[in-house]
C-alpha cells in the first residue's frame, strides 16, 4: 500500500534490500548482521519517514546551511606534496604509485 | 602557583600570567601532562597524548616571551583537540580502526590557528567513531566516563573533550557539533560548550561526518574562556567553500557586556516544543529555575512555538546518514588506513572486507541508512522531503528570531546516563539530540552552560545545561546571555557549578 | 572473438540510425578544478597532488574560477543557455582511480544546456558541402580521475595481477559535452560523427580552453549508436563504445556498430544495452559492462561547494569576447586569406585553419603559413601518424621559420632542417640554427669569395660557359654548394657567376 506521501506504508525494508545496500555502500556483512540491521533500519526508516508526511508544499530543499554562492579560488599553482608523504600511508605501493588489488569490473 | 591550582584556574588567568612571566607556559603544560598521568586511567578522555610536541610547543612560548616578542591571545595555554581533527604527524583515528595510525601530512586551519595562536595542543580527544553518538560509547578504542559519575557517560560525541575539560586535564578543548555533539556533552559534564553559526570556523582538515552540519567549536569551564577560544578558532578560510567571509571579533566583549549589564532590553524566547511531559522532569525543574533568572537579569521571557522542530530529528537522520554514506566511501583501504585481504582478493572484495572490519555497528547503521535515503526509488520521498523539513525549521527560527534576541531551553533532554544503557537501541540514543538537532538543521549558532544539579537520589547528582540559540551570524548574542548568566551563578554560587564535581585525585574516583 | 558484421551499403537500405556523442574536454588551467596541485602531462608519478586531490580525510574542495569562465565560455560559444543557478553534485560509485569514491560533477543543474553546433558535412557520393546542426543537450563540470596502470603481461584490466594507481590526473577539470541523439543522417553517420568532433575541437582550440590532444586524452569521447527499422517510429536500443581516441576511429567506431547492430537485428537478436570497447588494430568494439545492473550513483548535491550563479554581466562580457562561430570565423579567414576555394577546403580537411591563423598572427603571410602546414608540417605528421596539431611545434615558431625564410636567411632546404631540429626538442628555431649551423652564407662578400674560389679552380668550365655552354654553371654551383656545405641560396650563386662573368643568364627571366 502507498499513500500519498511515497512511502510504503510500513517502510519496512527486507532482507533483499539491506544486502544491496550493503553491495552499493562495500560492506560486507554476515547473515546476522543482515538480520540485525533489517530489523534495526526498518525501526528507523519508520520513524524518520514522517518526513515524507510533513506538509510541504512548495518548499524549496535545502542543501546548504549557509546562503553563500559563487566561491572560488584562482587559478593558481601551490604546491603538491612530496612523494614520500604521499605514498606514506599507503597499504602497499610500487613505482611511486598506489598498489591496489586487481580489478575485476571496469569503471562505471 | 601549584600544579593543582594550574589545572583548576582559568584560561584567560593562565594567559595572562604566562604573558605576565608569572608562570612559565612549560610549567603549565607540565602541570596538565601530570593531571592526564594521574586521572585520565578513570576518564579515558584522550586517545593520543602527544607530551613530547606539547612541551615543544609551550618551550616555543616561553621563548618568544623571553625574546619579548608578541605573544598569541591565549599563548602557552593546553588543549585538548578532539580527533576528528587533523594534526600534521599526530595520529588521527576519528575513534576508528579503520583509521588506526593514519598519521596526516597536514594541519587542519582549526589547528593553524591555534598554533597561531600559541596554544598548545596536549593530545587527541576520544569521540564517537567518526563523530556518530551521543555517548562516545562508539569509540573503537574505549568509552569515556563522566567525571561527575565514572559509570555514565559524558555525552557524545565529543566526549573526550568535555570530559577533559571537566576533569581538569585541560582548561580548554576542541570539539565538533553536528547534530549537539559539542553541546549534548557539555551539558552532561558541567561545562560551556559553543556551536557557532555554520561557515564561522573553517571545516578545512576536519574529517567530515554530514558536511552541511559540522562545526567545529570551542569549550571550556567558563564563558569568558570558551569566547576568546571561539575568537581564535574562527573566520573567513580560503581553503572551505562554505566559510562566511568576515571575522568575529567582539564574542568576549559581549560576554563581559552581559555580566557587566545583564540582559536588560533583550527578548528571550523559550521553545514551547522543548518542554512537556516527555522531557525529564528533574531537568524541567533546573531549566525553569535557570529561565527565572534570566527574567531577573532583566530579559522578557515569553513563550514561542517553533512548530516544525519536532520533525528535526526524522529530517536530521536522513540527512546526516546520507552526506555521511558519501564522506565516508573513500576509508576503502586503497590509500590509507586499514586494508583487509591481498593481491588474490579483488578490489571490490578487499573494499569489502575493509570497511566490514574497520568501521563499528553505529558507522555501518548509519552508511546503510543514507545509502537508502539516496537511493533510486526513495531519494524523493526520503532524502529530499528531509531537506524541504529542513527548510522549513529554519523558516522557523527565522520567524521566530523576528521578535526574539535568542531562544532557550533544556540542552538535553535528560542528564547523564548509565554506560550501556542504550547503546543497543539506536532510536533511544537519538533521542538524546532531540533539543540539539534543530539548531544543527537551521546553521545557527547555539551553546550550553551549566546551570544546576539534579537533585541526589537513586541517581547521583548530575550537571543540567541550558542551550541558548542565537540568530545566525549573531554568534555574540547567545555570548551576551551566557555571559549574565555565568556572572549571576558566580554570585549565587560563589563559583563554578563544576566546583562540585568529584576531584577524581590521586585515582580515585 | 569477431561477431558477424552486415555490409555497411545494405544496413542503410533497412536501418536508420540514431548517434550520441559525449566528449569529456580537459581544460588547460594552470591549476586543477579543486586544489592548486599543477596539470601538466607527463609529470613522474604522484608528483602533482595534495590533500584535495588525494581525498584526504578534511580536504576540502574550492573551484577554481579560470575553469568556471571557460566552461561558460564553452556554454556560449555552442550556443547554450547559461543557468542562472547552476550546482555541484556527487555521483557516487566506489572505484580505485577516484580517491573519494565519488566524483563531484552535476546532474540536474547543469551550467550550460539546450545549445547546437552547425557542422560541415562533405557528401562523398556527390561532393556537396552541407551544414548539419548537431543539437548540443549539455554541458557540465565535473573533475577527472587518477590514472590506473595494469600490472601484467597484456597491460588489460582483466589479465592484471594487480593495479597501479597515479592521482595526478586526479582533479583536473574535465567538461562534458552531451549531444542531443543526432538523427537523419542516414549513410553519413559515421562522416558526422566525425566532422561533429572535428568542429568541436577546432571550437575549442580557437577558443584556447584546452590543448584537445586526442592522443594525449586531453579530448575523449564516447559514442552512442543505435538502429531502427526504416519508417519505424521508436528508437533502438543503443550501445555506448567508450574512449575512442583519434578521429578516424570516431567514423570507424559508428561505421562498425552500425555494421555489428544489424546482422544482430537481421538474425532477430536484440541489441544489449552496453558500454563497449573500441579497438583500433581492427576497427571493431567489443562487450564491456552491461547496463542491466545499472550503477546506483545516489546523486545529491555537493555540500562542500555553493551554488554558482553567473553575474549577468560577466556572462555578457565572456559572450563579447567569444571568438566567431567557426562557420562564420572560416568565412571570414577565407576572405581575409584570399585562398581559393580548393584550397581552403583543404586547409579545413587538414584541421589547419586555427593553426594557420594562429601563425599569421605571429606574422607571416597567408600563404606562407598555409605552405608550411599543408606541406612540410603534414608531412612529418602523417609520418608520426598524429594530426599537424599534434606536432611539438608552435605556430609562433613556424612563423619565425617562414620569415627567415622570406628574408633569405633560410632557404626552403635549410628550414626543413630547422623544423626537424624543432621537432625533435632541440628548442626555439633560432636556437636550432645556432646550434646546427644552418644560416644561409649570406651578403655578396662571403659568397661572392666562394664563387671566386670556384671559378679560379675551374677554368675549363669557365670557358664553356663564356663560350654560351649555360648548363655549365651547375659545375661552379655545386661547387660552391659544396664549400658552404649547402647553406648558399643556389640561384643567388647562379646569379653571382654570370655577373662574374660579364655573361647574361638565358635561363633568367
Ligand atoms: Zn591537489
Amino acid at each position: 500500500m502507498v499513500d500519498d506521501s511515497g512511502i510504503q506504508g510500513e517502510a519496512t525494508i527486507s532482507e533483499q534490500e539491506v544486502r544491496h545496500l550493503a553491495h552499493l555502500a562495500r560492506l560486507a556483512l554476515t547473515d546476522d548482521e543482515v538480520a540485525h540491521f533489517t530489523g534495526q533500519l526498518g525501526a528507523i526508516l519508520h520513524a524518520v519517514s514522517e518526513v515524507a508526511r510533513v506538509d510541504r508544499t512548495g518548499v524549496t530543499p535545502m542543501s546548504h546551511a549557509v546562503a553563500l554562492a559563487n566561491v572560488t579560488r584562482p587559478d593558481l599553482v601551490t604546491a603538491s606534496l612530496p612523494v614520500a608523504e604521499v605514498l606514506a600511508a599507503a597499504p602497499a605501493a610500487e613505482d611511486d604509485r598506489f598498489r591496489v588489488p586487481r580489478i575485476l569490473g571496469e569503471a562505471p | 602557583m601549584s600544579p593543582q591550582a594550574i589545572t583548576r584556574a582559568e584560561a584567560l588567568t593562565l594567559a595572562a600570567q604566562i604573558a605576565a612571566g608569572e608562570l612559565s607556559a612549560r610549567e603549565v603544560t607540565e602541570a596538565h601532562l601530570a593531571r592526564i598521568a594521574e586521572v585520565d586511567p578513570l576518564v579515558g578522555a584522550f586517545l593520543h597524548v602527544d607530551a613530547d610536541g606539547a612541551r615543544a610547543q609551550a618551550d616555543a612560548v616561553d621563548a618568544q616571551r623571553a625574546a619579548g616578542e608578541p605573544l598569541g591571545p591565549l599563548a602557552g595555554v593546553p588543549l585538548a583537540l578532539k580527533d576528528v581533527l587533523v594534526q600534521r604527524g599526530i595520529p588521527t583515528t576519528c575513534g576508528s580502526r579503520i583509521l588506526e595510525g593514519w598519521r596526516p601530512p597536514y594541519d587542519a586551519t582549526v589547528v593553524t590557528r591555534l598554533r597561531a595562536a600559541g596554544v598548545v595542543i596536549l593530545g587527541k580527544a576520544n569521540c564517537d567513531e567518526f563523530a556518530m553518538g551521543s555517548s562516545t560509547e562508539n569509540s573503537a578504542y574505549h568509552p569515556t566516563r563522566n567525571p561527575w559519575a565514572l559509570d555514565r557517560v559524558p555525552g557524545g560525541s565529543s566526549g573526550g573533550s568535555a570530559a577533559a575539560v571537566a576533569a581538569h586535564l585541560a582548561p580548554l578543548a576542541i570539539g565538533t557539533d553536528t547534530g549537539g555533539s559539542i553541546r549534548q556533552p557539555a551539558a552532561l559534564t558541567g561545562i560551556v560548550g559553543a556551536k557557532p553559526t555554520y561557515g564561522g570556523v573553517s571545516r578545512y582538515g576536519l574529517v567530515a561526518f554530514a558536511s552541511s552540519l559540522d562545526q567545529a567549536g570551542p569549550m571550556a569551564r567558563t564563558v569568558a574562556d570558551t569566547a576568546a577560544l571561539h575568537e581564535v578558532i574562527a573566520g573567513h578560510d580560503p581553503r572551505d567553500a562554505t566559510s562566511i567571509p568576515q571575522q568575529w571579533p567582539g564574542l568576549r566583549a559581549a560576554a563581559e557586556a552581559g555580566a557587566a549589564e545583564g540582559l536588560t532590553g533583550m527578548r528571550i524566547g523559550v521553545i514551547a516544543e522543548h518542554d512537556g511531559p516527555g522531557w525529564d522532569a528533574q531537568v524541567r525543574a533546573v531549566t525553569a529555575d535557570a529561565i527565572d533568572r534570566l527574567q531577573h537579569l532583566g530579559a522578557e521571557v515569553v513563550t514561542v512555538s517553533v512548530p516544525h522542530v519536532v520533525h528535526a530529528l526524522a529530517a536530521y537522520y536522513l540527512i546526516a546518514p546520507s552526506e555521511a554514506s558519501s564522506n565516508l566511501a573513500r576509508f576503502d583501504g586503497m590509500r590509507y588506513g586499514l586494508r583487509v585481504g591481498g593481491d588474490d582478493d579483488s578490489v571490490a572484495a578487499v573494499m569489502s572486507a575493509t570497511r566490514a572490519a574497520g568501521f563499528g555497528p553505529e558507522v555501518k547503521r548509519r552508511i546503510m541508512l543514507g545509502t537508502f535515503a539516496l537511493s533510486t526509488g526513495y531519494y524523493e520521498a526520503y532524502y529530499r522531503s528531509a531537506q524541504q523539513v529542513r527548510r522549513l525549521i529554519a523558516d522557523d527560527f527565522a520567524a521566530a528570531f523576528t521578535h526574539c534576541d535568542a531562544l532557550v531551553g533544556p540542552t538535553s533532554p535528560l542528564p547523564a546516563f548509565p554506560l550501556g544503557e542504550r547503546i543497543d537501541d539506536p532510536l533511544a540514543m537519538y533521542l538524546a539530540d532531540l533539543a540539539t538537532l534543530p539548531a544543527s538543521l537551521a546553521g545557527l549558532p547555539a551553546m550550553s552552560v551549566p546551570i544546576g544539579l539534579t537533585p541526589a537520589g537513586a541517581a547521583p547528582a548530575l550537571p543540567v545545561g541550558l542551550q541558548i540559540i542565537a540568530a545566525a551570524t549573531a554568534d555574540a548574542t547567545m555570548y551576551r546571555v551566557a555571559g549574565a548568566l555565568a556572572a549571576d551563578q558566580q554570585q549565587q554560587w560563589g563559583g563554578l557549578l563544576l566546583d562540585r564535581a568529584p576531584s577524581l585525585s590521586g585515582g580515585r574516583p | 572473438m569477431t561477431e558477424p558484421v552486415v555490409d555497411y551499403a545494405e544496413v542503410l537500405t533497412r536501418y536508420e540510425p540514431v548517434l550520441g556523442l559525449e566528449v569529456h574536454v580537459e581544460l588547460a588551467t594552470a591549476s586543477k578544478m579543486f586544489c592548486g596541485c599543477a596539470t601538466e602531462f607527463g609529470a613522474a608519478p604522484n608528483t602533482q597532488t595534495c590533500p584535495v586531490c588525494l581525498g584526504l580525510p578534511g580536504a576540502l574542495p574550492v573551484s577554481n574560477d579560470t575553469a568556471l569562465a571557460s566552461i561558460v565560455r564553452i556554454g556560449l560559444a555552442l550556443n547554450c543557455t547559461i543557468a542562472a543557478d547552476s550546482r555541484f553534485a556527487r555521483k557516487n560509485y566506489f572505484y580505485p582511480d577516484m580517491p573519494k569514491d565519488f566524483q563531484i560533477s552535476q546532474y540536474d543543474e547543469p551550467l550550460c544546456t539546450d545549445g547546437w553546433l552547425d557542422v560541415p558535412v562533405v557528401d562523398p557520393e556527390s561532393q556537396t558541402d552541407g551544414v548539419i546542426r548537431v543539437g548540443i543537450e549539455r554541458v557540465h563540470m565535473e573533475e577527472d580521475t587518477g590514472k590506473l596502470t595494469h600490472a601484467g603481461s597484456t597491460g588489460r584490466i582483466h589479465d592484471a595481477g594487480y593495479s597501479l594507481v597515479d592521482y595526478n590526473r586526479s582533479g583536473i577539470p574535465l567538461v562534458e559535452i552531451v549531444t542531443r541523439p543526432i538523427t537523419a543522417t542516414g549513410a553519413l553517420a559515421p562522416q558526422v560523427a566525425r566532422a561533429y568532433v572535428t568542429q568541436l575541437r577546432d571550437l575549442l582550440r580557437a577558443l584556447a580552453v584546452s590543448d584537445v590532444r586526442m592522443e594525449q586524452g586531453s579530448l575523449r569521447c564516447d559514442v552512442n549508436v543505435s538502429l531502427a527499422p526504416i519508417g519505424a517510429t521508436a528508437w533502438g536500443t543503443r550501445t555506448e563504445t567508450k574512449n575512442v581516441n583519434s578521429l578516424r576511429s570516431v567514423e570507424r567506431a559508428v561505421r562498425y556498430e552500425m555494421s555489428r547492430q544489424a546482422a544482430r537485428l537481421d538474425a532477430g537478436q536484440s541489441i544489449v544495452q552496453e558500454t563497449r570497447h573500441f579497438h583500433e588494430a581492427d576497427g571493431t568494439t567489443s562487450a564491456g559492462r552491461s547496463k542491466e545492473q545499472a550503477e546506483d550513483y545516489r546523486y545529491f548535491p555537493e555540500p562542500d561547494l555553493v551554488p554558482i550563479q553567473p553575474d549577468p554581466a560577466w556572462v555578457a562580457r565572456l559572450r563579447e569576447d567569444l571568438p566567431a562561430a567557426p562557420h562564420l570565423r572560416r568565412e571570414q579567414l577565407h576572405a581575409e586569406w584570399g585562398f581559393t576555394a580548393a584550397e581552403m577546403r583543404d586547409v579545413v580537411n587538414a584541421g589547419a585553419v586555427e593553426l594557420i591563423a594562429a601563425t599569421v598572427a605571429a606574422g607571416t603571410t597567408p600563404a606562407g603559413a598555409r605552405k608550411w602546414w599543408l606541406g612540410e608540417l603534414a608531412r612529418r605528421a602523417t609520418q608520426l601518424g598524429v594530426s599537424a596539431a599534434d606536432l611539438p611545434i608552435t605556430p609562433a615558431a613556424v612563423a619565425r621559420i617562414e620569415q627567415l625564410v622570406d628574408a633569405g636567411t633560410l632557404t626552403d632546404t635549410l628550414a626543413r632542417q630547422v623544423i626537424e631540429g624543432v621537432l625533435a626538442g632541440e628548442g626555439e628555431p633560432d636556437a636550432v640554427i645556432a646550434a646546427r649551423d644552418l644560416q644561409v652564407v649570406g651578403g655578396d662578400g662571403e659568397l661572392g669569395v666562394a664563387v671566386d674560389a670556384a671559378l679560379a679552380a675551374e677554368p675549363e668550365v669557365v670557358e664553356r660557359i663564356r663560350a654560351g655552354k649555360h648548363a655549365a654553371v651547375g659545375v661552379i654551383v655545386g661547387a660552391v654548394m659544396k664549400q658552404t656545405r649547402g647553406r648558399a641560396d643556389a640561384a643567388r650563386v647562379r646569379a653571382l657567376v654570370f655577373e662574374r662573368l660579364g655573361v647574361v643568364d638565358e635561363a633568367a627571366g
